[in-house]
């Protein structure tokens, strides 16, 4: 028995690296299966998402100048954090309702998400890259480049396994993201913001945003500084203007699988850049 | 000889002969292997821009057309195409790129006659690549299982695709190839103003005997397009144009998560530093913007060039404009040919009047114009400001807009400020500089020391509002599978 009441923690916005509340004053209450209070959720307004996309923006460039080898190791470094806090996890998915066997398969199989797509960072290259036999005397080659700023649309189901196995093959290649997750999923997703801000992961390069899914994703999808979005989590019935947004600036949008763990999903969000010189004396 | 008479220097007329075309007096419908009648009952003429002469009436495809068309290409795909081994698929595929070769001349003098563009052009860029591309893609279609590694593909069954008129049979040629070799049938939709060279390229499939449906042909304008765009039996849309009808297509392909590639417009920058080869970078930049008219979407529209160099190199750009030979598209000497359209002839002429009346500097050689059929002296515009219309929008004609710069952060910066993002040049002769401006600049093909190559192993495709997917290489097949990279659509 504590001698003290515990302490509970406030969970908040992930934007730049830093953990505000939304700037609208809104909370949504989480509670635990007997329906006692959790968390007082902050819950994103359109301006946090703005105020995220910037964020995100900022820091794309720098994020993708670093060296593969860097990058992967602070997606290793991701999952060292994880693992140092993987009882909190598991009781942050059990006290939502999933069975300690459940949680503890979601928490080892999300760690094990990050070590394998830290190991990508330096190989993905290999894989969709290439040197184009062109007829003439040119060196021609293609290589990937990351998309710029990726809106993702997180699934719930599961909780924490939904969010990283699309984050991770996101931020890998040099996207940062600016993430929205609807408030069942809310403590796990701050959960991991809180490894994020505590793994060398610079501030912006992912953005997390708990609040209501279907109010934000318009904003998501007509936000001209957003390059890509991934809707794996996004409402099966979700209306055909809404999806029509996306192409105020030709967006790429992906729907994948909450769980797949592949390099095409890498692929996913990925440009291809081929390059032209002479060959010549 | 008479040392005192000056040389005569002018070029004597070099037509290429028109008799190795026959053009018929009507063209129907393609749909299922042979050439039917359109159930609208509508047709359109299709002329000469370089004379604005009637060549031939083209018949115009309804909703109804369009969709037997597909159906014919679902016929096709469940009949022959979808389970035929690879390696036949690859020998259609083989005999399409002989045949073409075979006929190279023909296609190259019909596609000068209905588009304007230089025989010099047609005869030795857009053919041998149309011929390439087949060649290239049929060797991919019974080696799938090496292209996408860990990954079991197939095809998304029916292929709509409409395709542009400024390269119009190599378009085709960039549409069809790739979507038969990955297993897939297709409707395919040239544009109005230029249907002649897919309509012989149908006969050329007839006499390949490419099984029935596999490739459908409808002529058409815009409503054709949007009964392709919207037909609910496709499974897969293809897109090059403009920017704005792409945004369109991606709209209704969004509703129905359609998966969809776009090759849209560009305003490219052309990046001229002072360490350049000054005249190789002279013409670079002149093939740049004038190749075809300018009528290409990775055209070279924007020169930057650096300041300490920019007077004298926009003097020697000057001096080599004045040389273009502009007339005749069938003369084998000529450089630039007519404009494809009076509806495009108006539009350039609109933003030129634009570029003047919002006070950039105009320069047009003298240069005597034939008196009929669509044509546009050469342009370049200087003390451009990035407001202008002319440094933002998308001219698709032969005019340059020319900007300076002091550093290679500003050239970057610069070249970057346009929603566009699909191709960029570089000249200077220091190679670290080369790959560091090549990583900054967002476009989907950098050209270094050399601009528009184009090659059917060579990826080609835009970043940002240039459209997504690429068409070429090995990453030119995967928007025709499903499952090869992930969920995007």
């Amino acid at each position: 028995m504590n001698k003290n009441l515990p302490v509970a923690k406030t969970y908040k916005l992930f934007i730049n690296g830093a953990f505000p509340r939304s700037e609208s004053g809104y909370t949504l209450p989480i509670r635990n299966t007997e329906g006692q209070l959790l968390a007082n959720i902050s819950k994103a307004s359109r301006k946090d998402l703005r105020d995220s996309v910037r964020a995100a923006r900022s820091a794309q460039e720098s994020w993708a100048s670093r060296t593969a080898y860097n990058r992967g190791q602070i997606l290793y470094r991701i999952a060292e954090m994880m693992e140092a806090r993987r009882e909190e996890f598991i009781a942050v998915l059990e006290s939502t309702g999933e069975t300690h066997k459940e949680a503890v398969g979601q928490v080892e199989d999300a760690i094990e998400r990050w070590v394998w797509y830290a190991g990508w960072a330096d190989k993905i290259h290999h894989v969709l890259g290439t040197v184009n036999p062109v007829a003439g005397p040119y060196f021609n080659f293609t290589m990937p480049e990351p998309t710029g700023v990726v809106g993702v649309v997180a699934s719930e189901e599961p909780a924490l396994l939904g969010l990283v196995s699309r984050l991770a093959p996101i931020i890998v290649s040099g996207n940062t993201a600016v993430v929205v997750v609807d408030v069942e999923a809310g403590l796990a997703a701050v959960t991991l913001a809180e490894v994020l801000a505590t793994s060398d992961l610079p501030g912006g390069v992912v953005n997390l945003l708990t609040g209501d899914k279907q109010e934000l994703l318009p904003w998501m999808l007509g936000h001209l500084d957003i390059n890509s979005v991934d809707l794996t989590g996004a409402p099966n019935d979700i209306d055909h203007e809404i999806l029509e947004e996306s192409a105020v600036n030709v967006k790429r949008t992906v729907w994948g699988d909450p769980t797949d763990e592949t390099p095409y999903i890498i692929a996913d969000f990925l440009e291809m850049k081929t390059v032209w010189h002479p060959i010549g004396r | 000889m008479n040392t005192n008479e000056p040389f005569n220097l002018e070029y004597a007329p070099a037509p290429e002969s028109t008799k190795i075309v026959n053009i018929a007096k009507s063209y129907d419908l393609f749909i299922g292997g042979k050439f039917v009648k359109a159930k609208s009952g509508k047709t359109f003429s299709t002329i000469n821009p370089a004379t604005e002469e009637h060549l031939s009436t083209i018949a115009e495809a309804s909703t109804d057309d369009v969709n037997k068309a597909v159906k014919a290409a679902r016929k096709g795909y469940k009949n022959y195409w979808r389970d035929m081994p690879g390696k036949q698929r690859a020998r259609y595929l083989y005999r399409i790129a002989r045949q073409i070769q075979e006929r190279s001349r023909e296609f190259a003098v019909l596609e000068t006659l209905d588009g304007g563009k230089p025989i010099k052009e047609s005869r030795d860029f857009d053919l041998p690549q149309v011929a390439a591309h087949f060649f290239y893609n049929a060797g991919w279609a019974d080696k799938l299982d090496y292209a996408f590694p860990n990954r079991k593909v197939s095809p998304h069954g029916v292929v709509g695709q409409i395709i542009p008129w400024n390269f119009p049979l190599l378009m085709a040629a960039w549409k069809i190839a790739p979507a038969l070799a990955t297993g897939n049938t297709v409707v395919l939709k040239p544009a109005e103003t230029t249907p002649l060279t897919a309509l012989l390229l149908a006969e050329l499939i007839q006499d390949a005997d490419l099984p029935p449906g596999v490739v459908n042909i409808v002529t058409g304008a815009g409503e054709t397009g949007e009964a392709l765009v919207n037909h609910p039996d496709i499974n897969k849309l293809a897109f090059t144009g403009s920017t704005d009808v792409g945004k369109m297509i991606q709209k209704a392909a969004a509703a129905r998560r359609l998966p969809l590639t776009l090759e849209l417009g560009g305003k490219a920058a052309h990046v001229v530093f002072e360490d350049a080869a000054i005249d190789q970078a002279v013409e670079g930049v002149v093939n740049g913007i004038f190749f075809n008219q300018g009528h290409v979407c990775c055209a070279g529209s924007r020169l930057l060039v650096q300041e300490s160099i920019a007077e004298d190199f926009i003097a020697r750009l000057k001096r080599r404009v004045a040389l273009l030979r502009v007339g005749d598209p069938l003369d084998k000497n000529t450089d630039v040919g007519a404009i494809n359209s009076g509806a495009q002839l108006t539009r350039i002429q609109e933003l030129v009047e634009s570029g003047v009346a919002e006070g950039a500097d105009i320069f047009q050689p003298d240069c005597k114009l034939p008196a009929k059929g669509f044509w546009f002296t050469p342009t370049l515009f200087t003390g451009v400001q990035q407001s202008h219309r002319i440094a933002r929008e998308e001219i698709f004609g032969p005019v340059l807009s020319i900007q300076t710069f002091r550093t290679a952060e500003e050239a970057v910066e610069k070249a970057n400020n346009t929603p566009y993002g699909l191709s960029a040049g570089i000249w200077t002769e220091k190679g670290s500089k080369i790959l560091w401006m090549a990583d900054r600049l967002q476009a989907g093909v950098v050209w270094a020391n050399t601009y528009n190559q184009f090659d059917p192993s060579s990826p080609f495709g835009g970043y940002k509002e240039s459209g997504f997917g690429r068409e070429g290489g090995l990453q030119g097949l995967s928007p025709y599978v499903r499952n090869a990279v992930g969920g995007r659509s």
